[in-house]
Parts: C-alpha cells; structure tokens; sequence
C-alpha cells in the first residue's frame, strides 16, 4: 500500500468521478463499494478516505450534493456529476490514458526490436 | 480552468472557517453510511451486531477520518487565527479595566504621533510639487549679515548669461497691486518673476498662455497670471476672463492665464497674481538695489556643491568689476525645499521627538501591564502547556491578543490623530497659513498609514516579547505550584521596575523641554521693543504710483491723511513709516561717514523712512538731539536720526550729532547730517538682535507703501474701520490692508506662533508624560505591594512598626523616581542642547527649570507612591497570612 499512497489522492479523484458518471447520482458508501468491486477487489480502501476526496471535488465544483432517500429507504448523501466534473474528467482521464501508454512501452517494449 | 477551481475550492474553505467546519452534516453522513453498509451486511447474512462491527472496521478510523474532513472544509491555519483573535478577544473583555486603559495610553501616543508626522510629512517629506523637484535649487547671493541676501537685478542677468551649470535660472519677487474693483480700490498681494519662472518650476497654466520669453523685458505691454483662487474668488472662474483687460495700481493689464488649482509657491504664499517682472527705472534695474531670489534648475549631473562654487566665482568677477555695488557680495546655492520648509524644520522634528517620546512612555506603561498581567496568568499558561500547547502556539497567543490590542489602539489612535490635525491647523490663522500651503491639505494619506502601522508593529514586537522570555518548562512547574505566592515574580523584578526608571526619565525630559520652551516664549513675548505697545492702532496704506507720480503730491497726501486722522476723536498721534516695528531686519542701506577712514566693506543698516510725529506716536525716548519736524522735507537740507546701536557701533565714544552720512560713494546728494539719537526701537523680529538704524524723513524720502501708526487714548482696535473710511474719503484709490493692532501684531508674528506653538504642544505632551509616568510609577508600587502582601504580614507578625512598612515601600519608591529623575535630567541637557534653535533667551541647562522640574516630578512621584504604601502599612497581619 505504501508506494501507491501518493498516486493515491490523485487517482482516487478520477475513480470516484468515473463510478459517478457510470452510476449516476450515488451516495459515499455507495461509490466506495463500486470502487471496491470494479477494482476487483485488488483495492481495498477504508471507506472514510473517501470523504474527504468527495469534500474536495465539491469544493472544485466536479461534483453536486443533496440529501436523498436511498434503494432501501435510508435518508443519504447523493452525489452527481457536474458540467464542469465530466469536462474534467474526460480530461483527466485522456491524460491518465496517455501517461499507461506511455509507460507501457517502457515496461514492455518487445515489438520495438525488429 | 485549473487555477479558477483551486480558488473556488479555496473561497469555500475560507467560507468554511466561519461556519465551524459544518461538523453535524458530516456525522449525519457518516451515520447514514453505516446504515447502508450495516443494511447490505445483514443482507449477506450476518447477525446485527456482527453487521455493524464489520461496517465500522471498514469505515475507518473515524476520528482521523472527520480530523481530515474538518481539515478539508477549511484552512487550519485561519481557523487557529480565529480561535485565537476569538480567545484574545474574550480575555480583553474579561478585563475591561485593563483593556481600556492600556488602549486609551496607547491609542494617546499613536495618536499625538501621528498627528505630528502628518505635519512632518507634508513639510518635509513629500516632494515639493513641481516637475524633477529634487533639481531644483534657491540662488541667491550672500553678505555677513544674511546668507540668503536677494539678488539685485544686473547681478541675476549676469549669473544666468555666465552660469553653465543650471539648465534655466529664474527668480521672483514680491509685489502688491490696487486692483480697481466696482467697489474701489483692493490691495491684492502679487509677485514679479521672470518669464521662464513657471517653466523652470514645471508649471504649465490651466488656461490661457505662460510668459514668453522676453516678457519680462521692461517695456512690454503689462500682462498677469491669476492664481486658480484669485480667478474662482475675484472673477467667479470665468474663462473668458483671460484675454480681458484688468486697472492693476491704474495700469492696464492683460490677463494671459490661469495657474492650476493645485499650484502653490510657499515663499510668496499670498500672491494672487503672478506678473513678468519688467524692471523699472529706480530698484529694479540698480545693481546695488537688492530685491530678488533666484530660482534655478540644475543641469543633469551638476552638483549643489559644483553650482555653488560656480556662483561663487561669478560672483567674485562682478565684485572686481563693480566694486561700489559688488563688495563683499558672496553666493548662496541651496535645495529649493531649504527655503520652503527649511525654517519649520527644527521645530517639527522637536515636536516629533516629543511625540515618539510620549509614545515610549505609553508603550512602556502598556507593556507593564501586559507584563503584570502574565504573571497572573502564569498558572492559566502553564496548564496550557502542560495540556499539550507547544511553545509556539502558546508565543502566537501573546502575539495575537498583543496585536489585537495594538490594533484597536491604532484604530483609536488615527482617529485622534485625525482630529487633533484639525485641531493644530484651526490655530493656525488663516494668513500663516498661506505661506505653510503643503500643510492646507493635511489628510491620513499612505506615508502617514504606513507610519502608524510602522508604529504597531514596534508595539507588537515590545508587548509579545517580554511574556515570551520566561522559559515555558520551568514557568509550567512554578505555575502549577502556584509560584506566584512568595515575592513577585522574577521577569518583573528584573524589567518592571527598570521600565518605570526609563518612563521617569522620559517624562523629565518632555518636562524640561517644555520648561525651556516655555519660558522662551516668556522671554520671547517680554523682549523690551523700547516703545509702548499698548494703545497702537497700525495698517498698511498704498498710494498707486500711477496716481501719484510726483514726490511733491506723495508728501501732500501723506500730510492730508496724518491732518484727517489727527481729527478724529481718541487719536492722540499718527506716525507713519516705511517698515513697521517688530517685523524684520529688511530693507537695508548701505552707510558712510565723512571723515572716517572706509575699507569699502558694506555698513548695512535697517533703514526707515518715517513722517515727523512717528517717534512720539510711538513714545520712543529721544536720547539726545532734536526729532524730525513738519518742515524736513524736500526744501530743506537732509537729515537723519540714528538709533543708539548705531551710534555705539560707529561713533563710540564721541558725540554723533552734526555729523554726516551719506551713501556707499558719498554722493553730494546723498549725504545727510544726524541730527538726532533715538532708543533701539525693535525693528526685527522678536528673536533677532537689534541693528544699527538709521531713520530718514518721509517727506525728503517718499514712499508709495507704507504703515500708519496711530496712538489711540480708547481702545484701539475699535477705531480701524474708521481709519480705513478716513483714508478712502480722501482718495478711494489708495489701498489699505492688514488693519491690526501693534500688540495683535506682536502677538500673531511668526516668531512668536512659532514659539507658542512648540511651547503649547510639548508642555501638552509633557503633562500626559507627567500622569503617564505617575500612574506607571503608581502600578508598580501598586503591585509590588501586592505580591508583597505576605512578606509584609509576616514582617509585622513579627513586630514590624507601621512606620517602618511605609520607610520600606517610600524607600523602594524613593530609589526608582531619584533614579529616573537623574537620568532624565542628563537625558534632557542633551536634549535641549539639540534643540537650542528653539531656544530664546533661554540656556539648555538653565537651573531653574531643571530644579523645578524635579521638584514637579519627584514631589507627584512620591504622592503616588503614598497610597500603595498606605494601603501596605494597613495590612492586617493575621489576614494577610491567611488568605494565602
């Protein structure tokens, strides 16, 4: 887990605007488990670190909050994708694309021989 | 895009500081995440109890995990800022009394401060208001007498075409004009300069044209610059105005232009109309008249000292080539701001330093205060630390309640500063004024904000650093076993009492200072003018020369009106005279005798021209020889009376009377036979030495503006409008101004508001410093009395008389106010050594204010100190000893 905390923060923004946009409106515990599923269970995150992240997107105004009823009836925080959340990341997510290519051709570079 | 999210994010954390973090929203949060986990767990088939467990492991550490949250919501730093203003705030408010004096002290030394450096700053800080200022130089040449003597006008054509140092050189002279108005004649105070003058200055007109060169020239057709206030006042600030033609002293005169609202030329402060000079026959165009200043501007790279040398040379060639008018005839080169404000300059920055003074002693009274206070606190303090405040945080919590106090203080403090510069400019009358025009628009600018902040932060650095000096460890185990109980505490045995020595000090320095002061303004205001004051109506009469060409019909209007004004009821004498009394050492003659061998340095003596009855108006005692009469005039041989000073200097030892004196070449027609010697009238102003003098009568010597004095057996000051109408019913064309009384005059001359003024404000200064001082004096007594309770209980448990505690507070007391009072009296020779220039009459040791002062001090310094040791010597012994 160590070396992978200071990717951390940053990745984790784009993860949880990624499951928003895939689920639409979706509530903390919510998110934390699709992070967890869609991982494949390789992450496996204390879900209180997500709060402070989903703080910090609002505050950047990626994402919107409102209190809700959740599938269960439980009262909780939904969160959804702002205009300027999915600007963001589809921009973040080009650049996280480019940056696996990029790094993939150095960690295999086999067809680059002949 | 990026930078605009980060300050969203980062205006809603600081919005978050003042809405506490929204700590409830998160709980909900939480709570509802837990439901949902616990929901799903059951689903999967765990028991509630085992769901639960299971969905807090998962969550976290909650604790950190709402820490990190709070963190996020707001800036942690502000938030401790916050708390701590929020805290410093509450402990101000919890002592009120502590509070508002400590504000009050220092809101009083900011405020007196800066006041003064407002002053300071607009005299001698700001830039003049001309173009390149600090380029600009006063010219002018130099003789024993004065080292800044005018310029004669051939000597200034001579220096400008020689010079090669100043990229232009102008000057200016005073003048005065009958303006003819719908109503009559109005004296309107103007100057004459040369034609490039404004553009030296790097003034262009707000309307109409400058000068062009050569307008000065004699000859030219008369034109005038109006001033923005003479144009809005006399002429409504119409603009067809220029172009029109105005009656200047019944000349025609063409109006050219108009200066801008913000121009001001302090050494002629009062002229309303500025004309090209055009020398006439006379004065004006005699190299031994001398009545200019120079002006110049410095060529890029040239040096004040390389044009003064250059002057000097120049000035010695014309001294070789004209050495009647050119003897002894030096340069002087000087910044322009010299002439300006150069003379405030020693009294500004005396009241400055008064003021600062005044500041250090309320600074040093706060800060012992504060540093009673932390002793008090030391067991609040020390459990802090012990509950884990770090050093720092614990030194930020001084910093912030200090700050906190300076800033209210500051606030305080501009406001009365605000108003004490309102104040100290409503004494000023309006005339004065008009020469000191850098002070007319006095407002809290940038300079004088930055001067007060300036001042805070030195307040915050002496009040956080000595509560910050005890060493947190061993203060944390002294405090929580309540240390505080035996004697008072270290910190303020070594600094408390050493602060009251220096507050003590200071107070006797702004004591002796405005001793000094004060009774030089005594002095200054009962300098013996050798002439009765009381009783003497004066004003200034004009005849236009247009009007009056000729000397004959000069001397018979003189005649009409001394005949009018003797009429009137009250009036006992009318004298008149070229230059009034007590106003300067002006308007020099150049003297010789015959018969007595002359080295061809210049005799420069005040000379006045006066009509017949003037000395006796006056009531000057004739010493020997006869007075002028009705029938000295121009039908008559010339005579002259000499003052005594004269007569001393020159004719020591012999009989002065029946010999003659003429002019530097002895001209047949100037030489004239003493026939009289009067008492030194005072001629200069207050503080300037008596001159040699020499008298002419007006009638074999005309003038065209001069000073009625008028003897009065009723109060004088009600005859003046009377006066005035005596003199318009002969001829509406003659001018009068400055209708005043001799005694008004004595009393709003320049040396003498000077005087007042800086004896009125540190003698101010110097009693706040008197209470402050006592009262810091008091404090300490005070509270060393109450640390000391218990000593003193166990003292007379143990037989200690009642006498003996007051010998042991009285003593204490004793040490600290002898100790100040001798250092402030070394302190404050040095210091009135400094200012000695404001010193009249008055030496800088002089014993009997220094005694006084001592007195004055040492005697309240032992009053204060009675109290707190009554107080100590009615201790009861057994309650003392168990109260503790």
């Amino acid at each position: 887990m160590g070396e992978r905390a200071d990717v951390w923060q940053g990745t984790l923004a784009l993860m949880v605007l990624k499951t928003i946009e895939m689920m639409g409106p979706q509530h903390g515990y919510g998110i934390a488990r699709r992070i967890e599923q869609t991982s494949g269970n390789l992450l496996s995150l204390n879900y209180g670190t997500l709060y402070p992240a989903l703080l910090k997107l609002e505050q950047e105004g990626a994402i919107a909050s409102e209190w809700g009823v959740s599938e269960n009836n439980r009262k909780a925080k939904f969160y959804k994708l702002t205009r300027a959340g999915r600007k963001q990341l589809e921009k973040e997510a080009r650049n996280w694309q480019q940056t696996t290519t990029i790094l993939d051709r150095f960690l295999s570079p086999v067809e680059e021989e002949s | 895009m990026t930078f605009l999210r980060k300050l969203r994010a980062w205006l809603l954390r600081v919005a978050g500081v003042f809405q506490g973090g929204r700590k409830g929203a998160f709980a909900d949060e939480i709570e509802s995440h837990l439901q949902l986990h616990i929901d799903d767990n059951i689903r999967l088939g765990m028991t509630r109890a085992q769901a639960r467990r299971e969905a807090i492991l998962k969550l976290g550490n909650v604790e950190s995990t709402k820490q990190s949250y709070r963190e996020q919501s707001t800036l942690p730093l502000m938030d401790d800022l916050l708390q701590d203003l929020r805290f410093a705030f509450r402990q101000l408010r919890r002592s009120p009394g502590f509070t508002v004096t400590a504000a009050l002290m220092l809101a009083l030394g900011i405020g007196a401060s800066v006041a003064i450096f407002a002053f300071v700053d607009a005299a001698l800080l700001k830039p003049l208001p001309y173009r390149d200022p600090g380029r600009l130089v006063a010219v002018t040449e130099r003789v024993k007498l004065f080292p800044r003597a005018n310029l004669s006008y051939p000597d200034y054509l001579d220096w400008k075409k020689m010079n090669t140092v100043f990229s232009s050189f102008d000057m200016y002279t005073g003048g005065g004009y009958m303006l003819g108005t719908s109503s009559g004649a109005e004296s309107v105070a103007g100057a004459r300069v040369s034609d490039g003058f404004f553009r030296t200055l790097g003034i262009k007109p707000m309307l109409g044209r400058d000068f062009y060169v050569g307008e000065d020239m004699p000859g030219v057709a008369p034109t005038v610059m109006l001033t923005y206030g003479a144009w809005k006042v006399r002429f409504a600030g119409r603009p067809e105005i220029v172009g029109q033609t105005l009656n200047l002293s019944g000349v025609p005169t063409t109006v050219i232009g108009v200066l801008p609202a913000d121009f001001q030329f302090a050494p002629r402060g009062s002229a309303e109309f500025y004309s090209p000079f055009q020398g006439k026959p006379g004065c004006d165009l005699n190299r031994g008249c001398h009545s200019l200043y120079g002006v110049a501007r410095l060529k890029d790279g040239v040096s004040i000292e390389n044009a003064l040398a250059e002057m000097q040379s120049i000035a010695g060639l014309l001294e070789k080539q004209y050495p009647d008018t050119n003897r002894g005839q030096g340069a002087t080169v000087e910044p322009l701001s010299e002439v300006i404000a150069g003379d405030y300059r020693a009294m500004l920055l005396t009241l400055l330093a008064g003021a600062g003074l005044l500041l250090v002693i309320a600074c040093v009274n706060v800060s012992s205060l504060l540093l009673v206070r932390s002793e008090r606190r030391r067991r609040e303090i020390a459990v802090r630390g012990a509950l884990g405040a770090s050093r720092a945080r614990l030194t930020r919590q001084f910093v912030t309640e200090g700050l906190l106090l300076v800033i209210l203080s500051t606030a305080l403090g501009l406001g009365l500063a605000f108003a004490t510069m309102r104040w100290l400019l409503t004494l000023i009358p309006a005339t004065m004024l008009l020469y000191v025009p850098y002070f007319q628009n006095l407002a809290l600018n940038g300079h004088i904000l930055l001067f007060a902040a300036g001042v805070g932060l030195v307040a915050v650095a002496l009040f956080t650093v000595p509560p910050m000096l005890r060493s947190p460890l061993t203060a944390m185990r002294e405090g929580l076993a309540d240390g505080g109980r035996g004697s008072a505490g270290t910190l303020w045995r070594r600094f408390g009492a050493n602060l009251v020595v220096l507050e003590l000090a200071i107070a006797v320095v702004l004591l002796v200072g405005a001793g000094l002061l004060g009774k030089s303004l005594y002095r200054l205001l009962h300098v013996d003018v050798n002439f009765e004051v009381d009783h003497l109506a004066t004003f200034q009469a004009m005849v236009p020369p247009a009007l009056y060409p000729k000397d004959d019909q000069l001397v018979r209007v003189n005649r009409e009106m001394i005949r009018r004004i003797s009429a009137l009821p009250g009036v006992k004498s009318v004298g008149l005279t070229s230059v009034l009394p007590v106003s300067c050492n002006c308007n020099t003659d150049w003297i010789r005798f015959v018969g007595k061998p002359y080295n061809g340095e210049h005799n420069e003596v005040n000379q006045r021209d006066v009509s017949p009855d003037f000395f006796d108006a006056l009531h000057a005692k004739l010493l020997s020889g006869r007075l002028f009469t009705d029938r000295d005039d121009a039908g008559r041989p010339k005579v002259v009376i000499i003052n005594k000073a004269l007569a001393r200097q020159y004719f020591p030892g012999e009989d002065p009377l029946g010999k003659k004196i003429g002019g530097v070449t002895l001209a047949p027609d100037s030489l004239k036979e003493i026939v009289g010697v009067v008492d030194d009238i005072h001629e200069g102003s207050l503080e300037s030495p008596i001159w040699p003098a020499v008298y002419y009568p007006m009638y074999q010597d005309t003038d065209n503006s001069f000073a009625i004095v008028v003897r009065t057996s009723q109060s004088e000051g009600s005859i003046l409008p009377e006066l005035v109408r005596t003199i318009h019913s002969i001829d509406p064309g003659i001018g009068t101004a400055f209708e005043s009384t001799m005694a008004q005059l004595i009393q709003d001359s320049t040396s003498a508001y000077l005087h007042r003024f800086a004896a009125w404000l540190v003698g101010g200064f110097a009693v706040l410093a008197l209470v402050l001082g006592v009262v810091g004096l008091y404090g300490v007594i005070a509270y060393s009395v109450s640390q000391r309770t218990r000593e003193i209980g166990v003292r007379m448990a143990l037989g200690a008389q009642r006498g003996s505690v007051y010998r042991l507070i009285m003593r204490q007391a004793g040490w600290l106010t002898l100790a100040g009072i001798s250092l402030g009296l070394i302190c404050s020779v040095g210091a009135a050594t400094l200012m000695r220039t404001l010193l009249f009459g008055t030496a800088a040791w002089d014993a009997g204010t220094l005694a006084s002062v001592a007195i004055v001090l040492g005697a309240s310094a032992m009053l204060a100190s009675y109290i707190p040791a009554r107080r100590a010597a009615s201790v009861n012994p057994v309650e003392a000893l168990r109260a503790e």
